[in-house]
């Protein structure tokens, strides 16, 4: 059996076809990459635009793609095709729930790493030093695990697919850094009455999409979260315009003691530290550790009472849920605004975070990069939410890092502008590779006897 | 009157544009149910390949004639655009086929993010100024007040190629083999392919004959304003998207109608309410259209079956 599945791949390996297949697509890939990257756009002295010659770029390039089409064809392929063929049969209950007990496992150990991390970080790079690595990973990832947890409520849970989600982020922001500036207001009052404000404007939003389905929701919830931002650029009397909001007050230690440095019982002064910024991120990195731990306690507590119950079933079958008596109006704004008071929670946290707001940080890629953790995460579970939110973000922020390829590169190189397109890149990959997300295990809350955990294949994915 | 008229005649051209670029999205969807997002994207990406021919032919061709360069560069614009939306589709949706729905629209809004920023990768992320093809302008009558209502060259080139591609395109559509196998492949993919039509080179050709339309109002794009830069994607993009809802989505003549609607609410909501908010009132009508006719202008009503 064995060696017959080896001669079967052996001939499986059919390099005439796949040399074919390498060639086409590099001569494919030649004629797009060399006008785009060969033949370069350049402004010279007196302004005019004049074409700088790349083609040997163009063509390594192509080269390198051809190449890889060949590897693809000669060796992934027939791989993959014969893995096929040995298992069709897709994962056994058994190993689901191997599966589930992993990521059971996984959550707990992630959750104890989340806890002692900054006291890591400043024991390994001292308490300076422990900066960026709280600050531009720890707190960075969490808004987007917060916000992801956020979103998945409407998408995972209630099946209503969210491109706007950004508006209500937007709306917390925009809350906190009025409130807080105009009345003086702590963050602590605030952060509930920006909740509120995000949840009301959630139920705004969704009361006129109610009758909508599918792409129809998608598009209107983009507009709204388009016109917002408009609005936010264009009226300056109210939110300053494109130039934003600035000096936010920072947030207060619930009063006690404050991270202003000229204020008297400035944290660090009150214990005779050395002043530094790392105490208030720090401090920032567990604020935004409770808030995005008290969305999942939530949402995981939500889904066993009746209107969690209502959402997935509204996810499964919206018709046979109305047919059963469930206001399905009801479930829907419920979905929109208690998604949008945790998107208004996480957004008066950045606000309070940059200290700084404007409309350039809720513009429409905000959002579809939040979609697109949810999904490939797999819709519906926490855990895949939370790590896809960290290869994502945690994945790009790392390439800030790559300071190194200068040397390989030469010194105008600069892996920063690549972060983007390989974002992008990664979404399409991820989608082609796995479509149903990271995590493919279920754990229904209504089951019969025993908690029993079944494929993500099994859950629908909603109408709206 | 003579302002009226004016933006009237600016309003015709822009939504000209949109009619363009809002067939694509209407094919698509209505042949599988996708909303591709990066449409808007590889309409920037084809206005980049009408600017670096325009610039290889004019500087290192030395063609002088516009006529023949403008030509050319839109041929070629078509070519490679088709080329690039055919790649695109056999590496990113193809393998989603018969997934799960939301697999595509990922798929696709990961795409446009690789295109604007392949686009500012290679091609630097400052505005691409070229100087003007044309500058006749050509004034239809003296209003009394002193206000000429004008029509430039460009402004006539826009409208009759866009009319020329729109016949050409609705004669595919309703004559040719293609046309037909599309219609078929729209109403039931499965009886369609048990007749004998190749289901996946149609939808790959739909992808194409939308990029190739697309490429075109990306080469007018270009010549209109002069200027196109790798963000330029977006917003017409989004644009044209609400032109094929509000024309009723799915729905061809629908297209082209919301292109010059929506091309014409913008430019008049320009001129007399507030320039400001000129987007606004586009999304604006967006939300609208589809709280009170989710089927659009001239689409069918969606029937649901349990």
């Amino acid at each position: 059996m064995n060696s017959a599945v080896k001669t079967n791949e052996r001939a499986g390996i059919d390099f005439g076809r796949a040399l074919k297949d390498g060639v086409i697509v590099g001569i494919i890939a030649f004629a797009l990459l060399g006008p785009l990257v060969g033949l370069k756009t350049e402004q010279n002295m007196s302004n005019e635009l004049i074409v700088q010659n790349r083609l040997g770029l163009a063509a390594i390039l192509s080269v390198i793609v051809g190449v890889g089409r060949f590897l693809l064809s000669a060796f992934i392929y027939p791989r993959i095709a014969a893995r096929g063929n040995r298992s069709k049969a897709a994962a056994t209950l058994a190993e689901l729930e191997a599966r589930a007990k992993l990521t059971q496992g996984l959550s707990i150990v992630g959750l104890i790493f989340l806890f002692v991390y900054p006291l890591l970080i400043i024991s390994l790079f001292g308490v300076q030093g422990s900066i960026k690595w709280v600050d531009n990973y720890g707190v960075q990832i969490l808004i987007y695990v917060m916000l992801g947890w956020g979103l998945n409520i409407v998408i995972g849970l209630a099946g209503l697919l969210d491109l706007g989600y950004v508006a209500f982020y937007a709306v917390g922001a925009y809350s906190y850094s009025l409130l807080a500036i105009n009345f003086h207001l702590s963050f602590w009052v605030l952060l509930p009455i920006a909740g509120m404000l995000a949840a009301f404007w959630g139920i705004i939003l969704g009361f006129p999409v109610l009758r909508l389905r599918g792409d129809y929701l998608a598009i209107v919830t983009l507009a709204f979260g388009e016109i917002i931002r408009l609005v936010l650029i264009n009226w300056k009397a109210f939110s300053g315009g494109s130039a934003g909001i600035s000096s936010i007050p920072k947030v207060t230690m619930f009063g006690i003691y404050s991270f202003d440095v000229s204020a008297p019982n400035n944290f660090a002064k009150a214990f005779h530290l050395a002043a530094s910024s790392a105490y208030y991120k720090v401090f920032l990195y567990y604020i935004i550790l409770m808030l995005a731990l008290l969305t999942a306690f939530i949402t995981l507590r939500l889904r066993r009472l009746p209107i969690g119950r209502a959402w997935e079933a509204l996810r499964e079958d919206e018709v046979a849920c109305r047919s059963l008596g469930i206001n399905t109006t009801n479930t829907k704004l419920t979905a929109f605004a208690i998604g949008a008071m945790f998107g208004g929670f996480a957004g008066s946290f950045f606000a309070a975070r940059q200290g700084f707001v404007s409309p350039e940080s809720f513009v429409f890629m905000e959002s579809a990069v939040i979609v697109a953790i949810v999904v490939l995460g797999g819709m519906g579970s926490m855990i895949g939410v939370a790590l896809a939110a960290v290869a994502m973000i945690g994945g790009t922020e790392l390439l800030r890092e790559l300071d190194f390829l200068k040397a390989v590169f030469g010194n105008d190189f600069n892996p920063d502008q690549y972060r983007m397109l390989i974002f992008g890149l990664a979404m399409v990959g991820i989608m082609v590779w796995k479509p149903r997300g990271f995590v493919s295990a279920r754990q229904p809350t209504a089951f019969l006897f025993k908690r029993k955990t079944v494929s993500g294949d099994l859950v629908k994915e909603g109408h709206g | 009157m003579e302002v009226f008229v004016q933006q009237v005649i600016n309003g015709i051209t822009i939504g000209s544009l949109y009619g363009l670029i809002a067939i694509g999205y209407t094919m698509v969807f209505g042949i599988i149910g996708m909303v591709n997002f990066a449409h808007g994207d590889v309409f920037m990406v084809s206005a980049f390949f009408a600017l670096i021919f325009l610039l290889v032919l004019t500087s290192w061709f030395g063609i002088a004639s516009m006529t023949l360069a403008l030509i050319l560069v839109m041929v070629v614009s078509m070519v490679l655009t088709g080329l690039l939306v055919w790649a695109i589709e056999r590496v990113a949706y193809a393998p989603l086929r018969g997934s799960f729905r939301l697999a595509p629209l990922i798929s696709a809004i990961g795409m446009s993010i690789v295109l604007s920023n392949f686009i500012q990768v290679a091609q630097g992320p400052r505005n691409k100024p070229i100087p003007p093809v044309t500058r006749d302008v050509y004034t239809l009558w003296q209003g009394s007040n002193g206000y000429p209502v004008n029509i430039s060259l460009k402004q006539i080139i826009i409208w009759v190629v866009t009319a020329l591609l729109l016949a050409a395109f609705w004669y595919v559509v309703q004559k040719t083999a293609l046309g037909r196998a599309q219609r078929a492949c729209e109403q039931d993919r499965k009886m369609a392919s048990l007749l004998g039509v190749n289901v996946d080179r149609t939808i790959s050709l739909t992808f194409v004959i939308g990029a190739a339309l697309a490429a075109v109002a990306g080469t007018l794009y270009l010549m209109y304003y002069g200027v196109v830069v790798f963000s330029d994607g977006f917003t017409p993009g989004v644009k044209a998207f609400t032109a094929a809802v509000l024309g009723g989505i799915g729905s061809l003549p629908g297209a082209v109608l919301g292109g010059l609607l929506i091309g014409l609410i913008e430019t008049l909501w320009g001129q007399y309410v507030s320039a400001d908010y000129q987007n606004v009132a586009a999304f604006s009508i967006l939300v609208i259209v589809l709280i009170f006719m989710p089927q659009g202008l001239l689409g069918r009503p969606e029937v649901e079956k349990v």
